[in-house]
Formats: structure tokens, C-alpha cells, sequence
């Protein structure tokens, strides 16, 4: 018998998200992942929970970023119940147009989401100037914004945290500092996942490979394909000042110690995660448009990080056709989607199959 | 809890919540604090908490005093100016809307 019933490569947001909602349902599952050198998006992201503008391509995706925003609220206050770790989860926000031609491309991409959607489900309001003004004065002379209930933020660390503390808590075991070199398919159906010595490090049932940008290297001894790139985005965060808005809004948010974030941007650099001048000047200028005061705090830091982005941008979900107990999971948003990730995706692992309906997350669709 | 290893050869006066601190020409207003006995730079927002310099190379932002003229500063990394008035920091700034 294989020592564990699932063993989950990278402990990153997706693979915390499934290690804790397996651990959740009893089953008997490891996590592997790499130590503080590593590549690992769910640090340096910006903590929305964020709906608005998912899935133009793929109504799919809006639906689904939508079901994990409904059920935000119980995941959040089920770790927090059970670790004692409040995720400082806000709901609601707002996409602010720095100028009439971006608050109308805004509206446009979510009325084309709405139709795609039959409407009702996924609603927004347009906020006027001043309207978007009486509800946080310092904004500056800019033309409005969209808001929805179905946007939000958190701390992404403490989410993180939360996540490790209670899966383990739950009797997951977590291992850092301990990369998976390769997994090896056994005869009797199980896996044995090795180190780069060729020792095992355990034998599993199932294998979900959530490694962010090291799941190319494990999939393609195994067949598997898996189309992503780094897409490079910056961060700037300022000093600590008085509450100035509670929610946040898709490039500038405060945090619930006072900072606010800044940003993030997005460009193709490959696996370079140094921030640079021009960038951050840009992310400031824009942010300073829409909130003019933000120029007269000072800074404290800036990050680059890297996003796990598939060709359009939407979630990659596939099972081995090969292999069928080796799951390959990979998306951007996985602060979103961890509540999905946790309550729904965990189990389709349990069960070995994916249902059919999120048959439109296989990466087949990038081969037509 | 510090001690300068050299006796002041060029002072240097500055104020520090009104009293008078007087440092070596070239010190960072952390190091002229922290050599006069002042460990208490400001009170945290979180939780109201007294705190100081913790690393002194500019990366930790405990050491933040707001410097008359210039506002918002860390302690460790501007030096002391010959007359210059620095207040505790005071904690969560309302921000100000900008013309
Ligand atoms: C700038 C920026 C802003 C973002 N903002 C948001 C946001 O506001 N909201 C949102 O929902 N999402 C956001 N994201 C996306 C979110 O952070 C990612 O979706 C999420 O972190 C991806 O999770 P992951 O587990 O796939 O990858 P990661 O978080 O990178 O985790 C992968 C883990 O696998 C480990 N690993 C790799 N190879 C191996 C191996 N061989 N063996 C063992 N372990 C291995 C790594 O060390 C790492 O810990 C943002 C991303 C960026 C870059
Ligand atoms: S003491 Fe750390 S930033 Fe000044």
C-alpha cells in the first residue's frame, strides 16, 4: 500500500489549497515543496480576490471565479476558526479608470462578460465621480469606476500561513526544502515520487502536480503538457498611514496595517523577478493619478514577482490520460481560487476523475 | 545601553521631542539618538507598541521619526543637521488631499 493517498507537488497557494481541503475530507496526503530560494508566486502577489474582468475569452472562467468568490466568506472563516488567523478578508471593490477611455473599455469588457453569462449572476455597478468620491474623498479628478460585491482582498501571507498551519493541523505533513526531482508511475497503479539522488521520497495514490513554474519539468517525463509562461509583475508598497479606504481596488489597495500596495504590473521578462525604475515609475504615476495624496507618502518597498500565466490566460486543470492518478493543476489567480481550490477541486482528485463540465480547463483547447 | 567609543570632537546639536541632543558631525539621527540614551523612536500603529531601530541599514522602518520640513523619515538613514527639530513618529498619519 502507497504511504499516502495523495502527494502534492509545490506548496505554493494551489498546492496549500488542495493540501488542506484533502487533509479536510481525512484523506492522508504529503506536500512537497522548495525552500526560500525558490520561485514562489503565492509570496509576492496582491492578495485580491477578484471577479471583475475574468474570463472575457472563457464564460467558463467568469463562472467559476465567481463560485469562488461566493464561497470566500466560509472559507475565510473556517481557517480563521481554525487557526486563529484572521485573513483580514474585505469584501467588495472596485476597478478605478485613470481616464474616460479606460472606465469605458472597463464597462464594455464586463457588459460582454454579462451577456456571455445571461446576465443577472454577474452583476457591477458604474460609479460616477462623485459618487466614487463620497465614498473615498481622496480620490482624484478622475472619471469613476466599477464596483462589485464580488470583489475583495486579504493578506495573502496570512492566507498561506493559515492554510499550512491547519493542513497540518488536520494531518498533512509539509515538507520544505524538499523538491521533487521526478514521479515514477509503479505498476500497481501508484507513484513513487523521487528526489534528485533517485531516493524516494514517498509512494502515493495520486499525484497533484502544482509546482508553478516547475511543473513543466515534472510533467514532461510523464507526457504531460502544460503551456505556461512567467508573466512579471511589480509591486510598490508605502508607508503606514490612516484607514483611507476599506476596500480595495484592482491596482491600489490598503492594507489592514495602514500600507498601501501599488500596482502590479505585467510583462513578459522571463524568470526574472528584479524590479526596475521605469516600471515602478509607471505603476506610481498611475496610482497618483487616481489617488493624488499617494504622492506625498513615501515608499518602503517594491518586489517583483512572477505569474503563472497560461496562453489565454485562463486555468489549466488536466488529468493524465497516461497516468490517471497524476493531476496537473496551474492557473493565475490562485489567491481567488483557492476557496474552489479547497472545497471543490481537492475532491475531484478523490474521486480520480474531473467532472466533465470543467472539461473546458483541459489544455486541449490550445491545440485547435 | 550604547556608549560612543570616541569623545564628540566636531558636536553637532539637534532637537528631539524639544530636548536638546547633541551628536558627532556625520552620525545618523538613529545613531545620535540611540548614543544619548533614546531607544523609544515611536509607537507602532499596530498595537501601539514603543519601537526603535532594529537594523539600522534601512530596511526595517522601525526607526521612523517625522524630521520637521521633511516629515516621514528613517532615523538610520538621514544624518544630523546642526539645528535641525525631529519629533517620535506619530503613528498613522491622516493623509491630505493634494492641490
Ligand atoms: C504580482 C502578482 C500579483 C498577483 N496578484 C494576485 C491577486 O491579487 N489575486 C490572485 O488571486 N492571484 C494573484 N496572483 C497570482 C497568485 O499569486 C498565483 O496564482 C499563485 O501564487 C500560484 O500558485 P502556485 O501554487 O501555482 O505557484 P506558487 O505560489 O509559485 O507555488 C509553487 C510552489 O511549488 C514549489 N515547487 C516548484 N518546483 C517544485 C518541486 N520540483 N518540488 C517541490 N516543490 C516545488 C515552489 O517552491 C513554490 O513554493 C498574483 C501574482 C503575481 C505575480
Ligand atoms: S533601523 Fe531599520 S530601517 Fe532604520
Amino acid at each position: 500500500m502507497a504511504d499516502y493517498d495523495v502527494a502534492i507537488v509545490g506548496g505554493g497557494l494551489l498546492g496549500s489549497a488542495f493540501g488542506w481541503g484533502l487533509a479536510r475530507a481525512g484523506a492522508r496526503c504529503v506536500v512537497f515543496d522548495e525552500g526560500d530560494n525558490a520561485i514562489r508566486t503565492a509570496r509576492g502577489n496582491f492578495g485580491l480576490v477578484w471577479v471583475q474582468g475574468k474570463g472575457q475569452n472563457m464564460p467558463a472562467y467568469a463562472s467559476w471565479s465567481l463560485r469562488a468568490s461566493r464561497l470566500w466568506g466560509d472559507f475565510a472563516t473556517e481557517l480563521c476558526e481554525a487557526t486563529g488567523i484572521n485573513l483580514q478578508y474585505v469584501k467588495g471593490g472596485y476597478d478605478i479608470a485613470a481616464d474616460e477611455q479606460e472606465l469605458e473599455q472597463t464597462i464594455a469588457g464586463l457588459k460582454k462578460i454579462q451577456a456571455q453569462m445571461g446576465g443577472a449572476a454577474y452583476d457591477f455597478e458604474v460609479l460616477d465621480h462623485k459618487v466614487l468620491k463620497s465614498e473615498i474623498p481622496l480620490v482624484g479628478n478622475i472619471p469613476g469606476a466599477t464596483y462589485t460585491e464580488h470583489d475583495g482582498h486579504c493578506n495573502p501571507l496570512l492566507l498561506l500561513r493559515a492554510l499550512h498551519q491547519d493542513m497540518q493541523a488536520k494531518g498533512a505533513l509539509y515538507r520544505p526544502n524538499c523538491p521533487v526531482a521526478s514521479v515514477n508511475p509503479l505498476s500497481g497503479g501508484s507513484y513513487q515520487l523521487l528526489d534528485r539522488s533517485g531516493n524516494v521520497l514517498a509512494t502515493a495514490g495520486k499525484v497533484i502536480v502544482s509546482a508553478g513554474h516547475g511543473s513543466r519539468r515534472l510533467n514532461e517525463p510523464l507526457g504531460i503538457d502544460l503551456p505556461i509562461r512567467a508573466d512579471q509583475g511589480q509591486v510598490l508598497v508605502t508607508e503606514k498611514v490612516a484607514p483611507v479606504m476599506k476596500h480595495a481596488s484592482s491596482s491600489v489597495r490598503q492594507t489592514d496595517n495602514g500600507s498601501f500596495l501599488l500596482g502590479p504590473s505585467s510583462k513578459d521578462v522571463g524568470h526574472d523577478t528584479r524590479t526596475d525604475l521605469k516600471t515602478l515609475a509607471a505603476i506610481a504615476s498611475r496610482c497618483i493619478t487616481i489617488f493624488p495624496f499617494l504622492g506625498s507618502l513615501r515608499l518602503q518597498r517594491a518586489w517583483g514577482a512572477l505569474r503563472v500565466m497560461t496562453p489565454d490566460g485562463n486555468p489549466v486543470y488536466q488529468q493524465s490520460e497516461a497516468h490517471p492518478g497524476v493531476f496537473s493543476f496551474a492557473c493565475h489567480s490562485g489567491v481567488t481560487l483557492a476557496a474552489v481550490h479547497a472545497f471543490e477541486v481537492a475532491s475531484w482528485v478523490t474521486d480520480g476523475v474531473i467532472p466533465a463540465e470543467f472539461g473546458v480547463f483541459h489544455p486541449r483547447r490550445f491545440n485547435v | 545601553m550604547f556608549r560612543r567609543g570616541q569623545e564628540i570632537a566636531n558636536p553637532v546639536r539637534f532637537k528631539f521631542n524639544g530636548q536638546t541632543i547633541t551628536s558627532e558631525d556625520g552620525d545618523t539621527i538613529a545613531a545620535a539618538l540611540l548614543a544619548a540614551g533614546v531607544t523609544h523612536f515611536r509607537t507602532a500603529p499596530e498595537d501601539a507598541s514603543n519601537r526603535g531601530p532594529l537594523c539600522m541599514i534601512g530596511n526595517c522602518f522601525e526607526c521612523l521619526v517625522d524630521i520637521k520640513g521633511k516629515g516621514s523619515r528613517q532615523a538610520c538613514r538621514e544624518r544630523v543637521v546642526e539645528g535641525m527639530s525631529v519629533r517620535s513618529h506619530p503613528g498613522l498619519v491622516v493623509p491630505k488631499a493634494q492641490p
